[in-house]
């Protein structure tokens, strides 16, 4: 089984019911030919960094899969390239460690600590008697205490 | 007036001493680089968007080469520009 992550960013100028189509076309593609979906995961309306086709934003969708072969990916890739709806798209084969950290952002193990590093002094004094965050707080704990000079994203191994 | 014991040296002494560089990704046990995390990149590129030389970033050559497959690929997902002014 091979790992496959592939982005695309639906035309904004659609309406809701039309965006949610054209990414459900693609999962009902990749559920055809059988290869199993992992995630799907819907980023939301974004500002891009430059303008393609006119458009200076667009919904990011996201959807991790397995293939057996990976023979679907040149008839994915030819299918998202026809398509009006589509502005911009990226498929990539995911290492194990590319896998792992899907997993582990699913699920809520990598937060962002740059935010919070960067102001440690000011957390520490108004924090320490609010209240802590629960689940992933013993995980992101002592990478937020190094004392890092450009602070690096939390990934546990 | 400052007693004496407050002076001890007539200049900073960590002035001219160098900060070794190293590489955060072997450090911090990082394996995989997202390329949908802009913010993250940021730091790798300068304020024209171009991706910052090893000798800055200080990154083995490994994950020096992973940084930049993952600027390209933002960059082509349109979450960071190719080319702007005063970026960061």
């Amino acid at each position: 089984m091979r790992n496959y992550e592939v982005t695309f960013i639906v035309d904004p100028v659609l309406s809701g019911d039309e965006i949610k189509k054209a990414a459900e076309t693609y999962k009902d593609l990749l559920k055809d030919e059988e290869c199993s979906i992992v995630a799907f995961d819907d980023l939301g309306l974004k500002q891009l960094a430059y303008s393609i086709k006119k458009r200076n934003s667009g919904v990011y969708h996201k959807i991790e899969f397995e293939s057996p072969t990976g023979a679907i990916i040149p008839k994915l890739e030819l299918s998202l390239r026809r398509d009006e709806r589509i502005i911009r798209f990226l498929t990539v084969a995911l290492d194990k460690y590319g896998v792992k950290y899907n997993a582990d952002k699913r699920n809520g193990l990598i937060g962002k600590v740059e935010k919070k590093t960067k102001d440690d002094p000011k957390r520490k004094t108004l924090n320490s008697p609010a209240k802590q965050t629960p689940a992933p707080a013993p995980v992101e704990e002592p990478k937020a205490a190094e004392p890092t000079p450009t602070p690096a994203k939390a990934e546990e191994e | 007036m400052a007693s004496r014991d407050d002076i001890k040296f007539l200049s900073n002494p960590n002035i001219g001493k160098t900060q070794s560089k190293y590489c955060r990704f072997k450090k911090f046990g990082i394996k995989h680089i997202d390329y949908m995390d802009p913010d993250f990149l940021l730091q790798f590129v300068n304020a024209q968007g171009k991706i910052l030389p090893r000798r800055i970033t200080g990154n083995s050559l490994k994950y020096q080469k992973k940084v930049a497959v993952a600027i390209k690929r933002a960059r082509h997902l349109a979450l960071m520009p190719y080319v702007t002014d005063l970026y960061k």
